[in-house]
């Protein structure tokens, strides 16, 4: 007897995201997927996003490692709000431990909910958390033709991070043909080269992320 | 290996519909997956060869149909089959296409068996 079930294999993850969603759009809150190797500077990017709009913005951070506490702490000591998921040898964030995460922080406080996923270019790109935007961070040390080995992770990507860009001319990275392939797989993509620890270059991902979160709450008001 | 935990889905979601109509046995689950998707055939079959053991899908199959990747041009309306890394429209040249398929990870259907 066959049993027709028709439904995503990730229903469960599917259904969570969609209720951190609602209580994101209730609050008010916009949320932001961040996803690199481990070692890209995941959380300098975030030290260095938590500078430039902190003024502007109410700011928290969820990190996720399999492992430790030693994110949140280092972002804990910038004054802002941190939450430790460690997962315990899983390779990604799910709905369900960010539910779990946003227990522990007072939302109404928060305008930019910054998550640091799990450091791993392939498993985090198939779960929604309920997030506005997935971003990802490419660190140029890794080398320009990680598109061609992790195409999906730049394809479902709404910008690209470049950090490490001081770098550039040390590591033999061919940036003409990074951008050329990561204009392939996703042309709407910007890609924003910055040196996350010295601060070039910060400015124009931070404004790019601020005209994100600025036109989510237009939209929101106009409900 | 995120396969695992996609195994691990489809298997609690095969099981509970399995329950639901009081099967004994689960021979065969049909799932999609789309070739956009990172999800690889060798370690998915891995995984279900490493849960399904003493389980309503023991001895059970995992039949994988993988869909191609395919875009709707909003420009000129064509809808055409692409590969990863050439997604531009072959009628006009648009680069900026819409994705239609190629990102499933559905599970189809489940073949059971009952007692009678």
């Amino acid at each position: 007897m066959e049993i027709d079930l028709s439904k995503p294999i990730l229903d469960r993850n599917e259904r969570l995201a969609e209720e951190n969603r609602r209580v994101f759009d209730e609050k008010g809150v916009f949320v932001l997927d961040l996803m690199a190797s481990p070692g890209a500077g995941k959380t300098s990017t975030i030290l260095a996003t938590i500078d430039a709009l902190r003024d502007r913005y109410g700011i928290a951070v969820i990190e996720g490692d399999i492992a430790s506490k030693v994110d949140a702490e280092k972002i804990s000591a910038h004054g802002i709000p941190a939450v430790q998921i460690n997962t315990g040898g899983a390779c990604h964030l799910e709905s369900d431990m960010i539910q779990r995460a946003i227990s522990a922080l007072d939302l109404d406080e928060i305008d930019l909910l910054i998550i640091e996923n799990v450091g791993n270019l392939v498993c985090p790109t198939e779960f929604n958390l309920g997030e506005n935007a997935k971003v990802m961070i490419l660190s140029v040390p890794e080398g320009h033709d990680k598109p061609y080995k992790y195409p999906n992770i730049f394809e479902i990507s709404e910008a690209v991070i470049l950090n490490k860009y001081d770098t550039v001319s040390v590591f033999d990275f061919d940036e003409d043909d990074f951008r050329s392939v990561v204009g392939k797989l996703n042309p709407r993509a910007p890609i924003f080269p910055i040196s996350a620890t010295k601060g070039d270059g910060v400015s124009a991902w931070t404004e790019w992320l601020a005209g994100r979160i600025d036109a989510a709450r237009a939209s929101a008001e106009e409900v | 290996m995120h396969e695992m935990g996609i195994c691990q889905s489809i298997l609690d979601a095969s099981f509970e519909a399995a329950e639901a109509e009081g099967a004994t046995r689960i021979k065969e689950i049909r799932i999609s997956v789309g070739e956009l998707t990172e999800v690889v055939d060798f370690a998915l079959q891995f995984a279900f060869e490493s849960l399904s053991p003493g389980t309503l899908a023991e001895g059970g199959k995992l039949v994988v149909n993988r869909i191609p990747a395919k875009s709707r041009c909003p420009s000129c309306g064509t809808e055409f089959e692409h590969d990863r890394f050439e997604t531009t429209c072959p009628e006009c040249g648009n680069p900026f296409n819409e994705n239609i398929a190629g990102r499933e990870l559905l599970i189809d259907s489940v073949d059971v068996e009952k007692d009678d």
